[in-house]
């Protein structure tokens, strides 16, 4: 049994506010392995970036991590000083965000950049840095690296862009890397490029990914396994065939039912009434019940753990055993 | 650059697609727009005039209560095609016709009573809305625009009517848009939309900025709206699935030119033309059928120097020295598709289904 890369146990992340303390995020416990691709799916709102944001140390104040712990390589590391943080960041997690343009710096080259970068995290000399750089952007798929490395930031397409930010985030080598919505601001034949390219990376460095995204389609085409989150919870957790295939929590069914295909020929779809509850009134007992078509009593009552159902976690009370006991009484 | 509509009238695909008859025919259109360096550097630099195609010359027609998808990577000019329908461009050349009447280049004062029955939807539901007004005041500007009703009780009446056709609650109107959710204000944008009864709404991109639950919703809500109301709608979006979704007819476009277009199920089926079939190549796979997937390599090149010929033939697979030179024409194929392509016209790309 290899350890896990990163063992995340009953995160919870708050913003105190004058109205109050919220919490975006509230008792998440994952685990990615070395080399995993780790998908965490949910809509506006769910707290998967802001999960993605502790694990990195880059929460924003005034949010702040207020229980559990983040273990790196059974290192805890959620309340590490902001330069030991820093050290960690870049040399063992990259990130990738959503806007390749807020990534990069406008006034730098991108050789400027990635040399930096290197430098920070290695022990390369100047010359050997600049080649790494060099070989780092043919590595993302860069035509005439020898030559764009010279360029600035704009003159690099969207798509090209990204790319030069996973470069960025490979400098250092790093055993786990945060990607944050990566191909959402690109277009959808690019979209295909970088999940391909991030598939492969993985594949080559084996390194781990965190994919944090809305896009169910993106995570079926990365990721092992995927955690749906909803309203700071993780609904359910499990290998990314069987979560999409056989949902079992009300919320992901939901969820997939709602996303038009181009093979299907529905009339309507599937719709979730209703929409997620904003973090100042999450109803009590499961946060999921007042939009579930399935909700019991018990559902509004007290909130349910995941609990393990053929290989996946699930956190509902349809499949806690003394439930289903219930049902059959019921029935 | 010759111009698609007089050189071949027999060919216009206007005439060929709509099933029904036609609400909004489109010919020729065309919007240009000049991005010149400022004239002192022209004169001192020697930097000549450049000019972006958006729209560069396409022709389609939408049949009534129809649905009309316009799918398209960024850069292609759907969003130009949206606005310069509403008239909030002025076309370059070519016309609209909206039941007959063409409808490009109205002056102000003519395209008022033209505006009534052709409305607009946006995709950013959180700057689409006047943050300061009420929602009541938001949905009754157009019918007090248009003098629709009179008098405070029957435009807060016809709005209470409205908000509860877009299933919010009639006594919403007395709150602002900030009190409300992504989804619910898209269907506040619907609900203003709708207020002067039009027959006909341009969507540009609706549910793009909404979470998949709720775009189930609204894409739900805009097919109920448009049976009961018998509305036409042009689509567009960057989403193919939902595109296939909610559309009859879809139109491809790629640097301002419609490539293909054909019913719904045809286009997805069996496309013929390359880009169409590189775009559904990209589209990800949620069946998990585990088919593997080429991604097409390249980019959308920069629309101000599009490629000579077919502006597809760089990253096209079956580019051969005729794409490259001569830019080709729309062709009506048996089964209803449109597809503007050399390649489909002499039979040398293998027909049959997508590289499934």
């Amino acid at each position: 049994m290899t350890e896990p890369l990163l063992q995340v146990r009953d995160l919870v992340v708050q913003f105190p506010t004058r109205r109050g303390t919220l919490t975006a995020v509230d008792g998440v416990s994952f685990h990615i392995d070395p080399g995993e691709v780790l998908g965490v799916v949910g809509e506006s709102g769910a707290g998967k970036s802001m999960t993605g944001a502790a694990v990195i140390g880059l929460l924003e104040p005034p949010g702040r991590i207020a229980g559990g712990e983040i273990l790196l390589e059974g290192q805890p590391i959620q309340n590490l000083p902001y330069e030991a943080m820093r050290r960690i960041r870049g040399r063992k997690i990259g990130a990738i965000f959503q806007d390749p343009l807020t990534s990069l710096n406008p006034l730098y080259t991108i050789g400027q950049q990635l040399v930096e970068t290197i430098a920070t995290h290695t022990d390369l000399t100047p010359t050997r840095a600049r080649a790494r750089a060099v070989e780092l952007l043919a590595e993302v798929g860069i035509p005439a690296p020898e030559r764009r490395v010279d360029q600035y930031p704009h003159q690099f397409s969207g798509g090209m862009r990204q790319r030069v930010v996973i470069a960025l985030a490979l400098c250092a080598n790093p055993r786990l890397i945060i990607a944050d919505e990566p191909t959402t601001a690109l277009d959808v034949s690019i979209q295909a490029q970088i999940i391909a390219l991030l598939r492969r990376l993985c594949r080559e460095h084996g390194t781990a990914v965190m994919l944090v995204t809305h896009d169910m389609g993106v995570i079926a085409e990365t990721a092992d396994r995927v955690a749906v989150m909803y309203a700071g919870r993780i609904a359910e957790i499990g290998p990314v065939r069987q979560v999409i295939k056989q949902a079992r929590h009300p919320y992901t069914v939901g969820l997939m039912g709602s996303i038009p295909t181009i093979a299907q020929d529905a009339e309507r779809l599937r719709q979730i009434p209703g929409s997620m509850p904003r973090l100042t009134d999450i109803p009590a007992g499961c946060a999921f019940n007042p939009r579930c078509e399935r909700v019991f009593e018990r559902c509004r009552r007290d909130r349910p753990e995941p609990i393990d159902v053929a290989g996946s976690r699930v956190a509902c009370w349809l499949y806690d055993p003394s439930a289903a006991q219930r049902e059959a009484a019921d029935a | 650059m010759p111009d698609l509509a007089s050189r071949h009238p027999e060919t216009r695909p206007a005439e060929a697609a709509a099933s029904g008859p036609a609400v909004l025919k489109v010919i020729g259109l065309k919007r240009y727009f000049d991005v010149s360096p400022p004239l002192l550097n022209r004169v001192l630099e020697r930097q000549p005039r450049q000019i972006l195609k958006a729209v560069d010359g396409i022709d389609f027609a939408i049949g009534r209560g129809e649905t009309f998808g316009l799918v398209g990577e960024s850069g292609c000019g759907k969003s130009t095609v949206a606005r310069l329908i509403v008239g909030l461009y002025a076309p370059t050349a070519g016309s609209i016709e909206l039941e007959g009447r063409d409808i490009a280049g109205l002056s102000r004062r003519q395209m008022a009573p033209v505006r009534r029955r052709l409305q607009m939807i946006f995709q950013d539901p959180f700057a689409s809305l006047n943050p300061r007004w009420r929602v009541l005041d938001i949905v009754a500007e157009p019918i007090r625009a248009f003098g629709l009703a009179t008098g405070r009780d029957a435009v807060t009446r016809r709005v209470g009517e409205l908000l509860e056709q877009v299933k919010l609650n009639s006594r919403d109107g007395d709150k602002y848009p900030h009190e409300f959710s992504g989804g619910q204000r898209q269907r506040i944008s619907i609900a203003r939309a709708l207020a002067s009864n039009p027959e006909f709404l341009v969507c540009d991109e609706p549910t793009s900025a909404l979470d998949v639950s709720v775009q189930a919703q609204i894409l739900n809500l805009m097919r109920d709206l448009q049976r009961d109301l018998g509305l036409t709608y042009l689509f567009i979006s960057h989403n193919l699935a939902v595109v296939r979704h909610i559309s009859d007819r879809v139109g491809v476009m790629y640097l301002g030119r419609m490539v293909e277009q054909a019913p719904a199920r045809t286009l997805f089926a069996t496309p013929r033309h390359p880009y169409t079939r590189l775009l559904l190549d990209t589209v990800p796979d949620l069946e998990m059928s585990g088919r593997a997937r080429a991604p097409v390599a390249g980019e959308v090149p920069n629309p101000i120097n599009p490629p000579a010929g077919c502006s597809f033939h760089p990253r096209c697979p079956f580019a051969a020295d005729r794409c490259r030179a001569e830019s080709p024409v729309p062709i009506a194929l048996p089964g209803g598709a449109v597809v503007a392509c050399h390649g489909v016209e002499e039979g040398r790309i293998p027909e049959g289904a997508r590289q499934a």
